[in-house]
This record gives C-alpha cells, structure tokens and sequence, in this order.
C-alpha cells in the first residue's frame, strides 16, 4: 500500500516534468510539422546554463534567466535555420533538427567539460516535506509540482484568454486556415518554437537537479518525450498531458512490480523447466523492462489508433 | 539500357581499387598489409552496404526509418549464433554463404517490423521505426539469451567450412570476403532500382497517390522496400560479427541508424552512388579524425547541417550536377571561380576547427591532461594568440566566401542559362 | 437495358458537420461522354474523389460496371477498370517523362511488384511507352525530369498517364485548366483521340470544351444534381441558367 502511495507520487512528479518538455513538443510538432529532435537537447542546455547561473547568481534567478536564454536560443535556431530548411521539404526540416543534436550535445561537452554537474537542490528547498509511511518527500519534488502546475496553469492561460493564443490554437489544428486568414504564420511560428523550448529549458532547470545534469541526459530523456507527444496525439495538449501522467507513472511503477508474465500462469500449476529466449522474456519481472513499456505502448498506439490519445489528426 | 553499361567502368574500378588497395600499403619487414588500413577498409565495405540498404528507404522510397541499425545488429547476432552452430558442427555451411544467412535472419524480422510500420506514413511510420529500434536495443541490454546482456556474444570465426578452403583467420582473407559481398550486395541493390519494384518505390516517394491510381498499392511497395532493405542491412552485419568475431547491443544502437543516416544524406540520396561516398568519407573521417580530435562529432554534425540548408541533394548530388557543364565542355570556367571560393572556404574552416579544438581542450582536453598541439608544437589554450587567429580566419574568412560565392553563383547560374540557351531543352539544376 | 458504366445511388458527403455532397444519382453509360459542371465549390471534384475512392462516402452506393465500389481503396477501385486525373496536376516529378509513363503502364501489363524483372529488356512495355508518348506529342521530352515540363505538357502527360492502364472508366479533373486557347484546343483533341470506346467523365469550367466534347451534362449546385441530360436541353433549363447567371455574389 505504502508503495503504490509513495509511487503515486513520484510518478506525478516524473510525469508533470515530463509534461513540461513534452507539451513544447506537442505545441511546435502540432503547429509546424516538424518532430524537433533537439528539443531533449534544448532541455540540457537549460539545467546546464541553470547551473552556471545558479553558481554565480543563485537558483531563483536561474529559474527565470535559463528558459528566456532558451526560448531565444530556439528563435535563433527557428529563424536562421528552419525557415531557410522548410522550403527544401518535410524530410529535410527533420533532418536539419536531427544534426542539431549532435552540435548540442558536443558543444555542451566543450562547454562544461564531460563530467556531471555537481548542480544541487537549493537549499531553501531543501528538506522533507512530509513523510509518507517512513519515505520522506522531498520538497523539492513539492516545489517541481508548483512549478509545472503553474507552467500547465500559465500556459492554458495564454492559450486560452490572449489573441496570439487563440491564434495559436486556431494554427495548431488547422495550420493552412490560419495562414489563409492572414496572420503573419511565419512569426507565429517563431514564437511557437521559441515557446517551446522556453519550456523545455524551465523543465531542464527543474530537472537538471531531479536527474543529474550531464552530457547524457537529451539522450536519456529525448525518446520518452516522443513517445509521450505521439501518445498524447497531435493538437492535443490535454492529450499530451495524459500521456505524460500515464507515462511517469508506468515507469515509476514498473520499477516496483516483480512479476512477470509467468506469474499470471503460475496459479494454475504450470513451470517452467527450460531455459532459453522465449523463457526469459516470459520470466523476466516487470521491473527490469520498465525501459521498454513505454516503446510498446507507442507503437501499439501507432498501430491502432495514429492519432493518438486526443489528437485532433492523423501524426 | 545505355545507363547501366555506361557506368560498369566505375564499378570495375571501385572492385579494383578495393582488391589492391591494401597492397599499398604493405609492410615489407612483417610481410603483411597493415593492419589499420585493412581495418578500415572492411568498416567502409560494411558501411557501404549499410548506407546503400538504408537509402533503399530514404532516398528510393521516400521512408524515414530510424531503426535501421536494427536489422544489422540483428543480422550480427544471427551470424554469431549461426557460426557458433558451424563450429560446433550443426551447421554445414561454408563461410561464403554465411553472410546470406545472416541476411535472410534480419529478413525475417524486416518482415514483421516492416509489414508494423508501413501501415503510417511520413512522421508517424518515423515514430514506429524510432519505437523499434529504441525497444529492440533496450532488448538486446536486458535478455541474455540470444543478446548475451551487456557482453554481447562472441564467436570463433575459423569454422573450418570454406568453399575456397580458407580458414577465414587471416584479416586479408576477411577482407576479400567482405570486399566479395558488398560489391554482391550493392549490385543487387543496384539492380533493384531497375525493376518494376524499384521503380514504383520511386514512384511512391514522388507522389504517394498517383501511384496508388495506377494499380499500385502503394503500402506493398513500401514495406516490400523496408523487407528487402532490411535482407542487406542483415548482410553487413553478418559480416561485421565475422570480422569482430563479438557483437554487442551498440550494433544495433540508436548511433549506427544516426550514421546510416549521416552517411545516405551526406553522400547523395539521389544518386545511387551517393550513399558509397558518403561511407567512405564518413568512416574516413571517424578513422583519421577522430585519432586527432575528440570534437569529430562536431564537424560532421556541422558539415551535415550545411548540407541540409545548401546542399540537400549530397556530395554527390552536387558533382552530378557539374555534368551538363562537363558535357559542354565548359568545366574550365569554372577553375577560378572555385580557387576564389576555396581560399576563403579553407581560411573558415580553419578558424572554426581552431575555435572548437580550443574549446575543447580548454574544458574537456584539461580534464583529461591533454594538451593541443599542431605539428608538435604546443598551443597555450589560454593565451589570446590563438583565439585571436581563430576567431578572425573564421568571421574574416566568412565574409570573404560569402562575397565568393556570390561571384560563383553568378557565374555558375550564367553557364546555366547559356547551356540552356543553346540546347533548347530542359538541363538539370543544381541541388 | 446494359449495366451503366459507372452508378452513382444516392450518395452524401459530409466531412464534420459539413455536408458538401448531399444527395447525388447518377448513371453513365458505357462508351458514354459525360460533362460534369457546376459553379465553384459545388463538389465536383469532391464527387470525382468518392467514385475514385480517394475519400470514403458518408451514405449511399457506387457501383462499376455492376460491381460495388464505394468501400474500396483506390489501388483496387483503379484495377477494377477506372482511372483518374487530377485538378493540380499529379506526376512523378523526379522521374523521367519516359519512366512516368512507363510506371502507368506496369500493373495493367501484368508486372506487379517483380524485383527480379530488369525493366530494361522489357521491350514490348518500352515500345508501348513510346507509342504512348508520341501519341502525346511528348516523345521530344523523353529523357527529361517530368517536373521540368512546362504547365502544358505536364497536363498532356496526366492524361496520358490516366489513360495508360487500359481503364474503360477515365475520369478527368479539369483537365484543360489552366490553358491557353491552343493549348486547349490540342488537348480536347488529345482527349477525344485517346479516350474513343471509353466511358468519360469530366468535370470542366471551359464550356466551349463541354459542349463540344460531352454527349451528356450533369449540373451541380452546392452538392446537388439540378440538371442531367444532353447538351442543349441543359442549355435551355432555366434552373442551369439561374443558378449561373442569378445571385453572383453570395
């Protein structure tokens, strides 16, 4: 009982982080076509340059500098790349964001070296919120909550109650009909990628001390926020958010579950004797897979319904 | 068909490169082909066959996969278990055909991946092959049947079972066996395009609907495509695991699709061509640049990049596009107005290589305890000097090219219109 | 009373709330010429993209040649014997002129998915290319990339490319828009030529083509069949001629 509590739990926090990179994703996939391969990078630009700024600065500072250094990074990008990429076709745009990955990741490395960041919790937050069965949580992990409800809470606002959100929107499902309606669709466009890696690089100055800020981490992160944007379906934020939510929670409790397929079987008297491939994946728990749900579930997903959870079209 | 007997000349020559090259460079105290260099060459002919396959789907089919170092590790691992049956005497099959098997094993899985992810298109059908390769390298880390976990399965490749009774212990004899198969492989691939099949994947890439109101159905193209696209990629990994005698989860890591990707693009999709010089050149660079800076990852992250935005249609696209020009003999225009672009071009690439070396011994070089050195004399990462010249041949060499290649462009749209002019027909452009 | 070629029942399209084809019967003859008119947005093209299966029906029936139709995807639709043009004009760009038409003529001549059939000995499909292509005047252009043609030409090659599988239904999406007036006037005789025995059907704004090409004219209006019959008679109707005269500006 304790577990599936304490598990709940974490995996809400891992899950609205999730949701912080993801729905940038969802906003810029959705409106422009284009899957942005970098934007698990931009997320690693945002806990690194966190943690310069927090060194010399402070934390709450860095929280506000790093995703406005961000979010102008990704307009940069957006502008002297993309746009001058997008008129040479689909394949190209995601081409040109694929390459972007690896000048990031290298770029980091020269940067801050190859070592991970000693970037810690401040310490203001640093203390047990409440205990939970004898497990404390953190409050940092209350404070990312804050955050991400808040960015969730500031983002549906904007969307919802500003012209440039309604145009947004409008643009997010019918991209041609907006154009057609005479909105500068090209400028819409900038602000759309710039937003979304602002938001990447909130959640990297969260995370970046969540998880451990290294060279590493666009990789680690970067295919689970596909998985979550595809899952969620295009045009959806709501769908990117419950994606997001049942993501974090299969992997946090994955890691918990110790069964395995064979233990559905085993009330009824059948073992198993041999010992090859077919046995192992059937013996194997739950909790060293964990890695590969996800991975399942979207091409499940892919298979059978493309458009995802809520999206409004066809990926 | 007068393209296909034009070209046979460039193939005999790339085979007899290929067989004599490692005879330049023998070593006459050890008797034997240096080793590095036979090294090397084997990785191009594996990497030929994996960029060729792969622009089976990209460039021929307009299919975006980011799985397919799948098939060529899986490939990899069936070769392993398949030799390790033929040392224990359970598989009677000479080492020449073994490469085959290797390929029909990742046929067999191209088939049931290939018949998932054909079912989208575009982006989605990219998703399904990214989900793939991302389930089927975490898979290769965890079961240890088959994978052998984090180790990898080794092998012994000295079987015993030859048709031309070689033992397969000596590198050069791998070599000629991998050098045999690629040029099978590629000749193949080659043929391919020039069937019914071949023919519609282009269609479909062109234009997905037409082609489905011409009989077509353009799903079955595609995934007839990703199966046999998978076949070759299964072939180079069978010989990987031959001439690495191991093979780990990093054959069919998430890296290897990056390079087949890099190598196809940066080559030429158009081009049959293009993808064999884009292995070349990548693992030419991987080799030789990596010995001597650890940022190569830089340079050919950026170098692709620039094709993209400049050059989408690859290395090779870009020379084919000289032909119109070649046939009318009027290449020799062109001599200066290229000196003018490379002078400056040279003068960029040197400031920007100075610049990202010294980042990069600055950070990363430091930790290690390395220090930059350019013809053994050593470079202070800390004194202005350096930065300096760097910085100023990389915006003062910018400047230049760009004032270059509008002087180029010039000339080169001028050769166009004239060649145009004369012919009165329609001439390919450039890109 | 023979099978009609094509027969439409009842069909209605709506996409969303959005009913665009709202009730349209139609039955055309085999061998027969069929205009189909209307101003824009009455869902010509749209009725074009139900009967070639590019978009599914929301309700009704769609036969060929006897034989339901309307649930098929459009690779099965095409080998059943109907064969379409499109408005925005539809090739394969990077291929040769040559090889476009040659890929039009694959699956009716039997090649389906061969990869081990080199396309190069096939002689009798590349003569019947170059038949096709000096048919259509294009043979100059063999070699060249199909989207290097000029506007003209490439539309000479849709039509060529529509007609080549052999279909006994062709339909053509404006095939003359676009077009000057010589331009026109060697298409409808292209058009005539290569489509003789076949059953055609055509939607057109050009109604110098309609009236001299059609043995028969449908008139649509926002999604509705308001006239169908032979030329003059559709002329006279005064409902065709409000609705094409009568409130200009909506």
């Amino acid at each position: 009982m304790e577990i599936v509590l304490i598990s709940l739990l974490n995996g809400l926090v891992y899950g609205m982080l999730l949701f912080m990179l993801a729905s940038g994703l969802t906003l810029i996939f959705s409106m422009m076509g284009v899957l942005n391969f970098a934007h698990a990078s931009i997320y690693m630009i945002g806990a690194y340059l966190a943690f310069t700024v927090s060194r010399f600065i402070g934390f709450f500072p860095a929280l506000i500098i790093a995703p406005i250094l961000c979010g102008l990074l990704g307009a940069g990008i957006e502008v002297w790349g993309l746009r001058r990429v997008h008129q040479n076709g689909h394949i190209a745009e995601l081409l040109f964001t694929f390459g972007l990955v690896f000048i990031i990741q290298r770029g980091v490395q020269m940067t801050w070296g190859m070592l991970p960041m000693a970037y810690r919790v401040p310490q203001i937050l640093d203390f047990p919120l409440f205990t939970l069965f004898g497990a404390n949580f953190p409050a940092y992990r209350g404070f990312m909550l804050l955050i991400s409800a808040g960015m969730l809470l500031g983002t549906w606002l904007l969307l919802k109650k500003t012209r440039v959100g309604l145009i947004i929107q409008a643009a997010l499902t019918h991209p041609q009909m907006a154009s057609s309606l005479g909105h500068n669709v090209p400028a819409v466009f900038t602000i759309v990628f710039a937003g979304g890696c602002l938001l990447a690089g909130l959640a990297g100055v969260i995370g970046g001390n969540y998880q451990t800020t290294e060279p590493g981490m666009a990789d680690a992160m970067g295919p689970i926020v596909f998985v979550v944007v595809v899952f969620g379906g295009l045009g959806s934020l709501a769908g990117c958010f419950i994606a997001s939510i049942i993501m974090g929670m299969v992997q946090t409790f994955a890691v918990v579950i110790d069964y395995s397929l064979i233990d559905l079987v085993k009330p009824l008297g059948i073992s198993i004797t041999a010992d090859n491939l077919l046995t192992e994946i059937l013996t194997v728990p739950v909790s060293r897979i964990g890695a590969l749900l996800p991975f399942a579930m979207m091409i499940l997903m892919l298979l059978f319904r493309p458009r995802g959870l809520l999206g409004t079209r066809d990926t | 068909m007068t393209g296909m007997i034009g070209k046979s000349w460039l193939w005999v020559a790339a085979v007899a490169l290929a067989v004599l090259l490692p005879w330049c460079f023998y070593d006459f105290h050890t008797g034997r082909q240096s080793g590095f260099v036979l090294s090397m060459l084997g990785q191009m002919g594996m990497m030929i066959i994996l960029a060729l396959s792969y622009n089976m789907l990209l460039g021929q089919s307009g299919l975006f996969s980011l799985c397919h170092a799948t098939f060529f590790g899986m490939g990899g691992y069936a070769m392993v278990h398949f030799l390790n049956a033929a040392g224990d005497g359970d598989l009677p099959v000479p080492m020449e055909l073994m490469p085959l098997l290797a390929g029909l094993a990742s046929l067999a899985l191209a088939v049931v991946f290939g018949y998932m992810a054909t079912k989208q298109r575009a982006t989605a059908f990219a998703m399904i092959t990214l989900g793939i390769g991302e389930l089927m390298a975490t898979a290769a880390l965890m079961f240890h049947h088959f994978f052998g976990g984090e180790g990898g399965v080794s092998t012994n490749r000295t079987i015993n079972n030859s048709l031309f009774g070689l033992t397969y212990g000596p590198s050069i004899q791998v070599y000629y066996l991998i050098v045999a198969w690629t040029f099978i492989a590629a000749l193949a691939m080659f043929f391919l395009t020039k069937t019914p099949l071949g023919r519609m994947a282009n269609a479909t890439r062109d234009n997905f609907e037409r082609a489905q109101f011409m009989g077509y159905d353009p799903r079955m193209v595609r995934f007839l495509q990703f199966a046999l696209s998978g076949l070759f990629a299964g072939i180079g990994g069978g010989l990987y695991a031959v001439t690495y005698e191991i093979v780990t989860f990093d054959a069919l890591a998430a890296p290897l699709s990056a390079n087949a990707l890099l190598m196809a693009y940066i080559g030429g999709t158009t081009v049959f061509g293009g993808p064999v010089l884009g292995a070349v050149l990548i693992t030419l660079l991987q080799s030789g640049v990596s010995l001597m800076s650890n940022s190569w990852l830089v340079y050919v992250g950026v170098l692709f990049i620039c094709m993209v935005i400049f050059a989408p249609s690859g290395i090779a696209g870009l020379i084919l596009g000289h032909r119109p020009i070649v046939r009318a003999g009027k290449l020799g225009q062109l001599v200066v107005p290229y000196i003018r672009v490379l002078i400056p071009g040279l003068l960029l690439v040197l400031g920007f290589v100075g610049l990202v070396e010294l980042t990069s011994f600055l950070t990363i070089g430091a930790a290690q305890g390395k220090t930059l050195k350019l013809n053994g004399n050593e470079i202070d990462v800390h004194a202005t000097m350096p930065w300096l010249i760097s910085a100023v041949a990389l915006i003062g060499g910018g400047a230049w090219l760009w004032l270059e290649a509008r002087y180029f462009r010039r000339v080169w749209d001028g050769l166009m219109a004239d060649l145009k002019a004369a012919d009165g027909k329609a001439v390919r452009v450039l890109a | 009373m023979s099978t009609p070629a094509l027969s439409i029942r009842e069909i209605t399209k709506s996409f969303g709330q959005t009913a665009i084809i709202r009730g349209v019967s139609l039955d055309i003859a085999a061998g027969e010429r069929h205009a189909i008119i209307g101003p824009n947005g009455a869902g010509k093209t749209t009725c074009f993209n139900l009967i070639s299966g590019r978009f599914p029906i929301t309700s009704g029936e769609i036969h060929l040649n006897g034989i339901r139709i309307d649930h098929l995807p459009p690779h099965k639709i095409n080998r059943m014997g109907l064969s379409r043009s499109f408005q925005i004009t539809s090739i394969f760009q990077r291929l040769s002129v040559f090889e476009n038409v040659r890929c039009a003529l694959l699956w009716s001549r039997g090649y389906r998915y061969s990869f081990w059939s080199p396309l190069w000995r096939q002689r009798e499909l590349n003569e019947q290319a170059d038949v096709l292509l000096e048919d259509l005047n294009l043979h100059t252009r063999r070699d060249i990339p199909a989207g290097l043609l000029s506007y003209a030409e490439q539309r000479a090659l849709e039509i060529g490319m529509t007609i080549a599988g052999g279909a006994s239904v062709i339909l053509l999406d404006e095939p003359t828009a676009g077009m000057s007036n010589t331009e026109t006037d060697y298409a409808m005789e292209l058009i005539r030529r290569v489509t003789k025995g076949k059953t055609l059907v055509m939607v057109e704004h050009d109604m110098k083509v309609v009236f001299d090409l059609a043995d028969v004219i449908t008139v649509l209006v926002y999604g509705q069949v308001i006239a169908s019959g032979p030329p003059e008679a559709v002329r006279a109707n005064p409902a065709v001629q409000e609705a094409y005269l009568g409130a200009l500006v909506e």
